[in-house]
């Protein structure tokens, strides 16, 4: 257990200059996840999300998890960007865990929705959806994955897992493709938007090529 | 600009509101009794406030309508006016369920003319205005269910459609309805990019077999909740079959042609394996993405109000409709 006054409070002068900027890059990613949330508060019972806002809240609240997942991986590409250009990446691969622990925060609040107020916690009938749906099935696929990650991703597990947490959280790959098929199948009809993500998904995980062909896995992947 | 004349004994626009609050009545006691007991709990009642019920918008540039109240309604609670006007398919003002409420509202309804042409003696078009000025408009208390697993209850106003259709005298070889919505791109902006109208091919059409389109049930709707209907729900005039999912209720209707051979239909032309020609409500024959055992209720109350109930045959409308399907596999003509 730390003290309140722990080392993170009372940093040399030198690194409280240069942890300022970390700080309040984080504390932006917390207020920009939070915000659309509590903008629900006032936007729901106005109307914004329509006369009956079930299908809007559920849609709004399962891309807003989608996109915090594509910022989530874009932060070691961007990291490794600007590094491989001689900058410094500064505090940005300290976003990754906030930002990958906000996706998941959303994504229970979106299944937590479809749960309550759309299938009314109808369990047979949940049951049966959740296996009989494709669509449903990848999405529900996608969350066991992202639940894996957020479980493990306080520093003790990270820890206690050494190299198999880097493993581990290899699962982030499927779980975006997985999340935006799921998009993609839920729709009823048009396909330029799921397919949006679909190129933003696979765009990130070009960056990430390393770690999956063959001959170029054993080699540390730049940025890492 | 609609210019009528009120009947004799005709309901006003003032008689309009409380009738709706009379078919909402045990509801709002329900809610009223469920809001005093949460306020004791303190915080859940805060949260349940919160999301209560948006205040009805303004409907001012609907014209009030004279009607035979439906006397048959049958107990059914009507769906809030608000949620039904702000809780659409149309995707020619775009996919979200809050688009046609935004972006329909500068649809030109006046005037509208309304061709019926192909296998009729008479073939002719109609001027909506007058068409409703010379009517006497039925109101019909239906269940709406929609095939993405939602429902409604909304009081229409309207005139049979075979009643309709006979004026025009259909040959023997009308054995099919085929209707079509408006295609005007300046004010259908989901007509104007795919994006926005959800990669449909437009006009949206739907048909009817010919016993399907003269039964008594099968609405010609010019109206609802007591005035002309708004653009978002399909304004001048719409078809509602409240046995059927509600695509089939085709909106703001440019023509009806009767035809020898079935029509295509919208949604059946984009995805055949999940729409069918006939799309009735059925709960033993599920979509392939989701369940149509049940429905979620779209009623009185807030969001955090969920009623689940079962979906019925033909939406419960099976006594009067099971025979235009008797010896029919409805598994494969879904």
């Amino acid at each position: 257990m730390t003290s309140p006054s722990s080392r993170e409070d009372r940093p040399l002068p030198s690194s409280d200059f240069r942890a300022l900027p970390g700080r309040g890059l984080r504390c932006a990613v917390h207020l920009a996840a939070l915000a659309p949330l509590l903008w629900l508060f006032h936007a729901v019972p106005r109307g914004a999300l329509g006369g009956d806002p079930v299908q809007e809240l559920i849609h709004f609240l399962g891309i807003g998890a989608l996109r915090l997942l594509l910022l989530t991986l874009a932060v070691s590409p961007l990291a490794g960007g600007l590094r491989a250009r001689g900058w410094r990446a500064g505090p940005l691969p300290t976003l990754r865990r906030p930002l990958g622990l906000w996706c998941f925060a959303w994504a229970c609040l979106h299944f937590a929705a479809w749960l309550s107020l759309d299938l009314a916690f109808a369990w047979p009938l949940i049951g049966g959806e959740l296996v009989k749906r494709t669509y449903i099935l990848a999405g529900f696929s996608a969350w066991l994955m992202l639940a894996a990650l957020a479980l493990t991703s306080i520093p003790a597990w990270v820890r206690r897992l050494g190299r198999r947490w880097k493993q581990l959280h290899r699962l982030v790959y499927p779980a975006v493709l997985l999340a935006c098929l799921h998009f993609w199948w839920s729709l009823k009809s048009g396909w330029v938007e799921p397919a949006i993500y679909v190129a933003l998904a696979l765009g990130l995980l070009w960056f990430r090529r390393g770690i999956f062909l063959p001959g170029r896995a054993r080699r540390p992947a730049a940025g890492e | 600009m609609l210019i009528k004349s009120p009947q004799r004994g005709a309901p006003g626009e003032s008689d309009a509101t409380p009738r709706e609050v009379y078919l909402n009545r045990r509801h709002l006691l329900r809610g009223l009794g469920f809001g005093a007991a949460l306020a004791a709990t303190g915080a859940r009642a805060g949260l349940l406030d919160f999301f209560s019920p948006a205040p009805p918008p303004a409907t001012g540039a609907l014209a009030a309508l004279s009607y035979q109240p439906d006397a048959a309604a049958g107990g059914l609670v009507a769906t809030p006016e608000h949620k039904a006007t702000n809780h659409n398919n149309f995707y020619e003002f775009g996919t979200g369920k809050t688009d046609p409420a935004r972006h329909s509202q500068g649809l030109k309804t006046e005037p509208w003319t309304l061709r019926v042409e192909g296998e009729v003696a008479r073939p002719g078009t109609v001027d909506i205005g007058a068409l409703i000025a010379g009517s006497t408009l039925e109101e019909r208390i239906y269940r709406m269910r929609c095939v993405e697993g939602w429902s409604m209850v909304i009081p229409w106003l309207g005139i049979g459609l075979g009643a309709f259709l006979k004026r025009f005298e259909p040959t023997s070889r009308a054995r099919f309805v085929a209707f079509e919505t408006l295609y005007d791109p300046q004010q259908m902006p989901g007509q104007k990019s795919r994006f926005t109208g959800g990669g449909i091919d437009y006009p949206y059409v739907e048909g009817l077999r010919i016993d399907e389109a003269m039964h008594p049930l099968t609405l010609l709707s010019l109206g609802m909740y007591g005035h002309t209907l708004p653009t978002q729900n399909g304004a001048p005039v719409r078809l509602v079959v409240p046995w059927k999912y509600g695509f089939k209720g085709i909106k703001s209707i440019v023509a009806i042609r009767l035809v020898e051979t079935m029509p295509p239909t919208t949604w059946n032309l984009l995805a055949p394996h999940e729409y069918g020609f006939y799309a009735n409500v059925n709960p033993a024959v599920d979509h392939p993405r989701w369940s149509q055992a049940s429905e979620r209720f779209i009623g009185p109350g807030g969001v955090l109000d969920v009623s689940r109930q079962p979906t019925l045959p033909f939406n419960g409308y099976a006594e009067q409709v099971a025979s235009l399907y008797a010896g029919m596999d409805l598994r494969r003509y879904f």
